[in-house]
């Protein structure tokens, strides 16, 4: 279920493939693990808190006004734009199943995307593929 | 012997560990009528205090004050040591066996405190009983102990986290990690000692070794301190020496951010390998002695295997916010461990449930969250004049010591209904915001500064709105400011 160090999970992941092992440990080791329950709320639209997270393990759905609008699995990562910018998360998140996550605290997630450049990319075209994603179906 | 309480049988609630998390859990048992069994593997209470801290104090404050009677409510945001009781007697336990002008406790004068609260309380902890298996039951748990079976409905676990976790870095096992140091104090009288680690235990060790006669102390970890952490944290005044001492230059005293990717056996000592990603060569770290200060887990034996999942590779169990297992009902958890629970990450600072001050309210929460959705107890719930609303939020910001130890986490909560107001008690803060009951909860958060505010959630009709207050200096919220603000917030609730 767990066996694995996270940085061996972390390896595994899209956002992360380039980075090269000590690099690759150093990441893992800003991150922190959080597991929720199924039910259990990550983030919650308009109330203040949470971290950026990367699901390791589960599935969880991102909520607006109530209306589902994605489903989020592994390697899916969420909460980047609230710790960037500040603010209330715009969304609720929901664990769907038990769901295990690396998360970081919003001000240290700036810092590692500048040391890990490559990552920033990858993040990058993600938030792309989102934002037409989101044109082609408005 | 057959005067031992809690024989074998059947039980509400089984407890299994002795020290301030399964003392602080019976005790709210009792108090609230619920039949239970308290286990201990040790021959007395407060077990880990005959061990940890190895070489100092502890890290959190008992301070007499004169102004504020150790026998009070009041007095446990001055004592974050003591374990919480309604009665007078019961309270202030560390505090009367604290040494003179001292203002953090010694492991004796914990270990002393926890049993004199145990007998004042009459807990009933069978000691020398060994918790050594679990299996689930149609109607709860059945746990296997070297006395016998314990049938409950449920089970607390408060064992604390003092087994040692090595990463599965090739060569530290060579080490000595952190629980098996010897403390002899010429032990490491002028050697080079490499600690792996950088966490509290990590610095613990290096704060007192700095004070001995020690050759070169290095400590290395990938992760770099957290600095803004740090600023908040307990070990900031007395265990930084080290990392004082590297950043201002001095010989042989060294705080590295690298990873250890093995250590080797020379003819001498040791070679540690470490990278730095941010430099090309690998730094070769040669040692005499080398100290694995890598952390603890929880002793939860065959927790996993009953279904309950873990966090940290497989150090915590994950938690509620109601500190049950978040994949196998009935199985709670209480003390140290309970840091697992992180309430809402405001700024990235989780709770200090790690620390007695925090995990005593996090047992109270759990015996009236158990008398009340488990066993059908009806729990205090009184009712507050609309007019007295505002006045008790701002007394409680003011003074209740939940609020003040466990910030952002804890939170004095008001139910608003058809029939009146009721005060729910203090509950995460969690537990409300992600309910869907109108009312109000109060809370003490850090903001984004460090400044310490009281935060105000309202929800009326469904609609939850969360609100900042401003800080103030010597944190009284009781000035006319906030009575305006908090009436002005509090209003949907009364239209």
């Amino acid at each position: 279920m767990e066996a694995a160090p996270v940085v061996e999970r972390l390896a595994q992941l899209a956002l992360f493939a380039d980075l090269r092992w000590p690099e690759l440990e150093a990441v893992a080791h800003t991150f922190e693990e959080e597991v929720f329950g199924e039910g259990q709320r990550v983030l919650r639209q308009g109330i203040s808190g949470g971290a950026f997270y990367v699901v390791l393990e589960g599935e969880a759905t991102v909520i607006v006004d109530g209306q589902e609008r994605a489903r989020l699995g592994r390697g899916d990562f969420f909460g980047e734009i609230t710790a960037l910018e500040g603010g209330v998360p715009v969304a609720d998140v929901r664990a769907d199943t038990l769901l295990r996550c690396l998360s970081l605290a919003g001000p240290q997630l700036e810092a590692m995307l500048l040391e890990h450049p490559t990552v920033a990319v990858r993040m990058l075209k993600a938030e792309a593929r989102r934002l037409r994603d989101a044109n082609r179906w408005s | 012997m057959s005067n031992r309480p809690s024989p074998p049988g059947t039980y509400d609630v089984a407890v299994v560990g002795s020290g301030p998390g399964g003392l602080q859990t019976s005790y709210c048992l009792s108090r609230l009528g619920i039949r239970h069994a308290v286990l201990s593997a040790d021959d007395g209470p407060g077990g880990m205090f005959r061990r940890f801290p190895l070489f100092e104090r502890l890290i959190s404050w008992t301070h007499s004050t004169a102004d504020v009677a150790p026998d009070t409510r009041e007095y446990e945001a001055h004592d974050q040591n003591s374990l919480v009781a309604d009665e007078p007697e019961l309270r202030g336990f560390v505090s009367r066996a604290l040494a003179e002008e001292r203002r953090r406790p010694a492991r004796e004068e914990m270990e002393g405190a926890l049993a004199a609260f145990a007998e004042a309380a009459a807990l009933p902890v069978r000691y020398g009983c060994r918790w050594e298996s679990t299996r689930r039951e149609p109607d709860g748990f059945a746990l296997g102990t070297t006395d016998g079976e314990y049938r409950c409905r449920a089970a607390v676990f408060a064992v604390g986290m003092t087994d040692p976790w090595v990463p599965p870095i090739p060569g530290l096992e060579l080490a000595h990690h952190y629980v098996n140091i010897e403390r002899t104090p010429d032990r490491y009288r002028d050697r080079r000692v490499v600690i792996v680690g950088k966490r509290n235990s990590a610095f613990e060790v290096g704060e007192a070794l700095s004070r001995q006669r020690i050759r070169e102390l290095t400590l290395v970890s990938p992760r770099a301190p957290d600095l803004g952490r740090l600023a908040r944290s307990p070990l900031r005044p007395w265990y930084l020496t080290p990392y004082d001492e590297h950043v201002r230059g001095a010989p042989g005293r060294y705080v590295l951010n690298a990873s250890v990717e093995r250590v080797d056996r020379t003819a001498h000592g040791f070679l540690v390998h470490a990278v730095d990603p941010t430099r090309p060569e690998p730094l070769l770290l040669e040692a005499d002695d080398v100290i694995a200060a890598t952390g603890f887990e929880a002793p939860i034996r065959d927790l996993p295997g009953l279904g309950a999942a873990t966090v940290l590779d497989g150090r915590l169990p994950a938690l509620t916010p109601f500190f049950e297992s978040v994949t196998v009902p009935g199985l709670f958890f209480a003390g140290n461990v309970t840091q697992a629970a992180q309430g809402l990450r405001k700024h990235g600072v989780a709770s200090v449930s790690s620390m007695v001050c925090g995990f005593r309210y996090n047992a109270r929460i759990l015996a009236r969250h158990l008398a009340g959705s488990v066993f059908g107890i009806p729990v205090e719930r009184p009712r507050v004049r609309p007019a007295d609303v505002a006045s008790y939020l701002l007394s409680e910001l003011d003074t209740a010591p939940e609020l003040a130890m466990q910030k952002g986490y804890l939170a004095r909560v008001l139910s608003h209904t058809e029939d009146g107001t009721f005060d729910e008690g203090i509950l995460p803060l969690e537990v409300f915001v992600d309910g869907d009951t109108d009312g109000v909860a109060a809370t003490l958060e850090f903001d984004a500064d460090e400044e310490i505010r009281p935060a105000l959630y309202v929800r009326s009709r469904g609609v939850l709105r969360e609100t900042l207050l401003p800080p103030h200096p010597q944190r009284c919220f009781h000035a006319l400011a906030y009575r305006d603000a908090l009436e002005e917030l509090l209003r949907p609730l009364r239209d």
